[in-house]
């Protein structure tokens, strides 16, 4: 975890505010009430049969809710759907950020206001992207439909959110667009901060725009891209607003991703310990998924 | 393509990526803002308009009772003081608490700075939906079940990490001499941080607090779990019932409270900007 760590976070040199420790408490003890305490107490309710409702017994019984989720095939057929959710949106958005980026960087007209727009699906709330999608994508009054039949391109009238083939994919699109802007700022950032006499020196020793780009723009922007690719996969995985106001996991489970499985298992049916066990399962995909992200980049890394 | 200088022969050669470029720049703005602008209109047409078929971006007539409809009848502006109190008690709550601590996690020993950096990295890990389990336990167990401050509890936990991270990317990029040069004329550590570190820092807690506002204000999950009654919600929970039951068919309506709840926070980028993302990301490459 090279990049997302801290290489050398602090004891750089002499420690010249001795006193500093003093100003962490009161954060710490709020973080350790809030944070640490309820983070182990869901780990712990995973080995147990804890259901809601006021006053009832709870057992620890070992690894049977584990026992009993590796049988379960409909949360398998979610954790699936989460993989590729995060995946595919991350990459998506990955790519299309990366673009503009590069676009942002050039000298064009129209720059400020696509600055600007950039941004807008960043700040919007999740549950007013969807309610905007939803606006945009309706088969009978969508504009997207109209646009569609306008150039008679087959697919008009198609409910994009209600269809089997269709759905996963619109959702897939709609939170690439959300996840966008954090990654073409940050890549527009790193981009801008590659000294210009470096730019230089490489086209009089007779670098042409393909390899300027291959060996000065991809290297700058590697370790951002690292820690943007490692922190959308973990948000992406486990996102729930945005799939929940779109589709509700819907048509027929195509977009049941795995945190609105753990949220009908606790919160519709009750069964709080199973639940926690599939958080847990899920943090772990998480933590495995970065673990062998990040040594490949290091690996890629140290290679060049 | 993505560096260019302004020798001749680049120039001409640029000339040539001029229309697949704007092509480009065209496809993203559509993609971008034509979303966004498409619901503004929507808000503005009346229901008639809105059960025609192939309906026109511009609306024909400013129909602004769909404005009226969805504050005054469906409870949007009490939703919005909800989710105004909830954001700011949150912000300033979780500032308070992050600013001295992002400050020592950064300048302390590596054994806690490490293990407090840690933590809050394993905390980003844990899904909501895990999470959420011990703090719905916890809040009901309090009796503040269904209440705004319930919810603020929770926001604090969800808060909290985060506003340390990137508070602690901001103090690591203050100069150590500076804080030297302090302590060799005498300062007391407290000074150290009020005269000299706190004025450094201070555009990257606005930045971390605008952070922290935007999050409360635009979350979802947590309150969807935490509150039950209509008169404690959100404006996410409201809207999203909304659009849920009669917003099917009240199509102006939703598109009216949808574009009045994306406001603060677009108001708020303004602000920010880019500001935002590269302290957001301080943490992660400063470390």
């Amino acid at each position: 975890m090279s990049t997302l760590s801290t290489k050398k976070a602090s004891g750089k040199g002499k420690m010249y505010n001795r006193g500093a420790w003093k100003y962490a408490i009161p954060a710490f003890i709020p973080l350790l009430l809030l944070s640490v305490v309820p983070l182990s107490q869901a780990i712990w309710m995973a080995f147990t049969d804890n259901v809601a409702g006021f006053n009832v017994k709870v057992k620890f019984i070992g690894l049977e809710n584990f026992h009993r989720l590796l049988g379960d095939k409909l949360f398998w057929a979610s954790f699936k759907i989460g993989i590729i959710w995060a995946v595919s949106v991350t990459l998506l958005a990955l790519v299309l950020g990366f673009g503009l980026a590069l676009l942002l960087n050039q000298k064009l007209r129209f720059l400020g206001l696509m600055r600007v727009l950039s941004l807008v699906p960043w700040a919007m709330p999740p549950v007013i992207v969807a309610i905007m999608w939803n606006l945009l994508l309706r088969p009978t009054s969508g504009p997207i439909d109209g646009i569609l039949s306008f150039l008679h391109v087959p697919g008009a009238k198609t409910d994009w959110l209600g269809d089997f083939n269709t759905a996963f994919p619109t959702v897939i699109l709609i939170g690439a667009w959300v996840a966008m802007p954090i990654i073409t700022v940050s890549i527009l950032a790193a981009i801008q901060g590659i000294p210009m006499d470096m730019v230089e020196a490489a086209t009089i020793d007779g670098a042409n725009a393909w390899q300027r780009f291959r060996f000065i723009t991809v290297p700058a922007v590697r370790a951002i891209t690292t820690a943007l690719v490692a922190l959308n996969i973990i948000w992406n995985f486990s996102s729930f607003g945005l799939v929940f106001v779109l589709t509700a996991g819907g048509p027929g489970g195509k977009t049941f991703v795995p945190a609105l499985f753990a949220y009908n298992e606790a919160f519709k049916y009750g069964n709080f310990g199973y639940a926690a066990s599939m958080g847990v399962v899920m943090a772990l995909a998480i933590v495995l998924m970065l673990g062998v992200y990040l040594k490949a980049s290091k690996r890629e890394d140290t290679q060049r | 393509m993505s560096i260019s200088l302004n020798t001749p022969a680049e120039k001409k050669k640029r000339k040539y990526f001029l229309i697949p470029t704007y092509f480009a720049v065209i496809c993203y703005v559509l993609f971008l803002g034509f979303p966004f602008l498409w619901m503004f209109t929507t808000s503005l047409k009346s229901p008639i308009e809105l059960l025609q078929l192939d309906q026109s971006f511009i609306p024909k007539g400013f129909y602004w009772q769909n404005y009226q409809d969805i504050m005054e009848k469906r409870g949007l502006i009490n939703s919005a003081k909800n989710s105004t109190i909830i954001a700011l008690v949150t912000t300033v709550i979780t500032t308070i608490f992050a600013v001295p601590a992002g400050y020592a996690i950064a300048r302390l020993r590596k054994v806690f700075s490490g293990a407090a950096t840690g933590w809050i990295l394993i905390s980003q890990v844990f899904p909501v939906s895990l999470v959420i389990i011990p703090l719905f336990m916890a809040v009901r167990r309090v009796g503040l079940l269904d209440t705004i401050w319930g919810l603020i509890l929770v926001y604090l936990v969800a808060a909290l990490p985060f506003a340390l991270w990137m508070l602690k990317g901001y103090v690591a990029s203050i100069p150590m001499d500076l804080e030297e040069a302090g302590a060799m004329d005498g300062a007391s550590s407290f000074q150290i941080l009020r005269r000299i570190v706190f004025p450094l820092l201070l555009p990257g807690i606005v930045a971390t607090a605008l952070f922290t506002f935007l999050n409360s204000w635009n979350e979802f999950f947590f309150a969807l779990v935490l509150i039950q009654s209509p008169e404690h919600e959100t404006l996410p929970l409201t809207l999203a019932r909304f659009m849920g039951s009669e917003g099917q068919v009240l199509l102006g309506p939703l598109a009216a409270g949808a574009f009045l709840a994306t406001i603060p926070s677009l108001l708020i980028f303004g602000i920010m900007q880019r500001k935002l993302a590269s302290g957001l990301l301080a943490g992660a490459v400063k470390g």
